[in-house]
């Protein structure tokens, strides 16, 4: 290691506690140090995902990270005069950050270095288990490599659900002269923030995963496709790119293998629909993103009509812990067809929101109450949506049923990417009902019918259903065309936009039937 | 000095000359630099990659982001995603558009009569742990309140 002078402090660059005021809080204290003669090692980490504490600022000592937080700017004084950089306790001081409980209790194998090291820094990567991934994939045969991911048990994290070992066979076994590997990381859904804060707390571990994934399938070309809406993790990415490159984990000879993978950054423009991965294809072939017909598959044909492997961030990054540790400690973790660890993401009106990273079997009322400590309003919490704008909401005869792809497709509700969004007892159903409809229609790519013509009509069903009993309106049978359409919309729709926006719309008019003027509540239809 | 739209639009395009599918990231560089992306150069565009002049015009009208008219001088996304309306985004929403004195219609946003500022509708920044969230100009600020949206407002250097 270089050395280091002075007492190091870690302040986050994480774009939400940046967004709190974790640079004014920074500069505070470069300030404050320097005015008192103290040498300060300032390093700007990820975010431990404990955001009601944001700006969190940790101090290292010799018994380990001491955490401090919320902290304004106008707390520093107070806390250096209290002894903040021996770690002594203050009001706002929570003891060792690995005791929090918070963080105590989780099991996490993809957030393990995020808000832990410096996110820029080759070597600190490295020095925590960084590029043992892709060193030993080197030293595999690909298939063998497939194998890996196969045995696993990984599945796409993005939402769908998909295995990803067979997703990578289909592209490896494909010939061509060209292959791609497309990091699909326009996560867009209301509620989730795993895959920011992956890229601009831990960058480099995207870049490994997407790296083996190339030596796996043959592929020597990557783009990561972000979001416009997250500025910091593009300006992140880049960087982590360009530094890879120059040490030579990127490029046309990694680590002097003879192996070749280059990777580009690309920003998005502020279409939801671009999640969809064959949308993304278009959008990074430089078109409007529609939705294309499948087959063919993107593994077959993908972008620029080469075989291309698609998967979500946090699928990638769950890569090099699985060849560094091997599938079957991977695997070890979850419970039934669902393996591994998942990061949730509480948010909303929850207390204690944040990244919650355990394995898959856990319950939402032990990530709501356990770690979320309940709504943030303090009042009781009437619905939770899970797995963004498409999920369905979840009522509290739901909460006990183990966190599952299969479990939660059985009850007619999805995982999705793990976002949770929990709303308290003011949370009028029938509203958020039109708006999963007038998002949609706003959303929509145009190409199918259901999807684009149906989220129009479903707004304004939902309005003459809420509109006053005065209106001539038959609500029995506003409700049955609302059915109607749902129906219509899941089954013909060409894609999760127009196929999926029922699930909200559904669930809300099934389990809170008070709120659309219903007394009875009418579970057939669903 | 500034250089005109064409030739900020001439030099973009032969920065990504060898790019396969590169139209977004002329986009952006464009829109960047000009903070929008004027008609005139549309054509120039198209030109450039051997494309229609719709295949370009259809792009930037497809995506949220691009813009075709010059923007305020302030730029200001309120988020209308459900983790931020569980926090009282649509309260928030309602007062940026009074204090602003800007419409939103769904997914669209205006820019008030004097120019000073442009409101757009965003969903979803990523912040929904600390919701509400929105961003003004190119800062992005969480846990948002009606009166904290006023001083943040206030406090902006108004150019001469």
């Amino acid at each position: 290691m270089s050395t280091v002078t002075g007492i190091t402090v870690h302040v986050p660059r994480d774009s939400a506690a940046v967004a709190v005021g974790a640079n004014e809080v920074a500069f505070a204290l470069e300030a404050e140090c320097a005015r008192r003669g103290i040498a300060l090692n300032l390093v700007r980490n990820g975010s431990r995902g404990m955001f009601w504490l944001e700006p969190l600022v940790e101090v290292a000592t010799a018994e380990g990270r001491v955490a401090y937080g919320p902290v304004t700017p106008e707390d520093v004084p107070a806390l250096l005069d209290a002894g903040m950089l021996a770690g002594s306790p203050h009001a706002l001081c929570h003891g060792q950050t690995d005791l929090i409980p918070y963080l105590a209790k989780q099991q996490r194998l993809t957030f393990a270095r995020v808000g832990v090291i410096d996110p820029l820094s080759i070597a600190d990567y490295e020095a925590h288990e960084g590029y043992a991934g892709l060193r030993a994939a080197l030293a595999m045969p690909s298939d063998a490599i497939v194998q890996q991911v196969l045995g696993s048990g990984l599945r796409g994290r993005g939402g769908a659900a998909f295995p990803t070992g067979i997703k990578w066979a289909t592209v490896a076994s494909a010939q061509a002269d060209q292959k791609y590997v497309v990091c699909n990381a326009d996560e867009g859904d209301s509620g989730t923030f795993s895959d920011r804060m992956t890229m601009e707390g831990d960058p480099f571990m995207l870049i490994e995963g997407m790296t083996i994934a190339g030596l796996a399938v043959g592929a020597t070309r990557g783009y990561v496709y972000i979001r416009s809406e997250y500025p910091d993790a593009v300006a992140t990415m880049i960087e982590a790119v360009r530094r890879a490159t120059a040490a030579g984990y990127l490029g046309g000879d990694i680590l002097g293998s003879g192996r070749a993978f280059h990777l580009d950054i690309r920003k998005a423009a502020g279409a939801y629909v671009c999640g969809e991965e064959t949308a993304m294809l278009e959008s990074l072939e430089g078109k409007r993103g529609i939705v294309r017909a499948k087959p063919p598959l993107p593994a077959i044909e993908g972008l620029f009509g080469q075989p291309t492997v698609i998967n979500n961030v946090i699928s990638f990054a769950s890569v090099p812990v699985i060849i560094s540790r091997g599938a079957n400690q991977y695997r070890e973790h979850g419970m039934g067809r669902s393996r591994g660890t998942l990061p949730m993401q509480l948010a909303g009106n929850i207390k204690h929101g944040g990244l919650v990273e355990v394995a898959f079997g856990v319950t939402l009322r032990e990530l709501m109450v356990d770690f979320g400590g309940g709504s943030a309003s303090g009042r009781p919490i009437k619905a939770v949506q899970v797995g963004g704008p498409l999920g369905a909401y979840v009522p509290e005869s739901q909460w006990d049923i183990p966190m599952d792809y299969e479990a939660y497709a059985a009850v007619g509700a999805v995982l999705g990417h793990g976002g949770i969004v929990v709303h308290d007892d003011t949370a009028d159903m029938s509203k958020l009902a039109r708006y999963a409809m007038e998002f949609c229609a706003i959303e929509s790519c145009g190409k199918c019918t259901p999807c684009r013509i149906g989220s129009t009509r479903g707004v304004e069903v939902i309005d003459r259903i809420m509109a006053p009993p005065s209106t001539k309106h038959n609500k029995p049978q506003q409700v049955q065309l609302l059915r109607d359409l749902c129906d219509t919309m899941v089954h013909g729709s060409l894609c999760a936009m127009g196929g999926m926006t029922p699930f909200p719309v559904l669930s809300a008019l099934n389990h809170y039937p008070q709120d659309f003027g219903i007394a009875a509540p009418d579970r057939e239809a669903a | 000095m500034c250089p005109s739209p064409t030739d900020v639009t001439q030099a973009v395009l032969a920065s990504h000359a060898d790019e396969p599918g590169a139209l977004l990231p002329i986009l952006h560089d464009v829109q960047d630099a000009l903070g929008f992306i004027p008609r005139e150069v549309v054509s120039q565009i198209a030109d450039g990659l051997n494309l229609s002049r719709a295949e370009v015009h259809g792009v930037v009208t497809y995506y949220h982001h691009f813009r075709s008219e010059a923007p305020g001088r302030t730029v200001v996304q309120v988020c209308r995603a459900e983790a931020c309306q569980a926090m009282g985004a649509d309260a928030l929403m309602a007062h940026a558009e009074h204090t602003l004195g800007c419409k939103t219609h769904g997914g669209h946003g205006s820019t008030s009569a004097d120019g000073r500022f442009t409101l757009n509708p965003v969903y979803c920044l990523g912040l929904c742990a600390l919701s509400p969230a929105v961003v003004v100009n190119d800062k992005l600020l969480a846990r948002m309140t009606p009166a904290r949206f006023d001083r943040v407002i206030g406090q902006l250097a108004e150019p001469a």
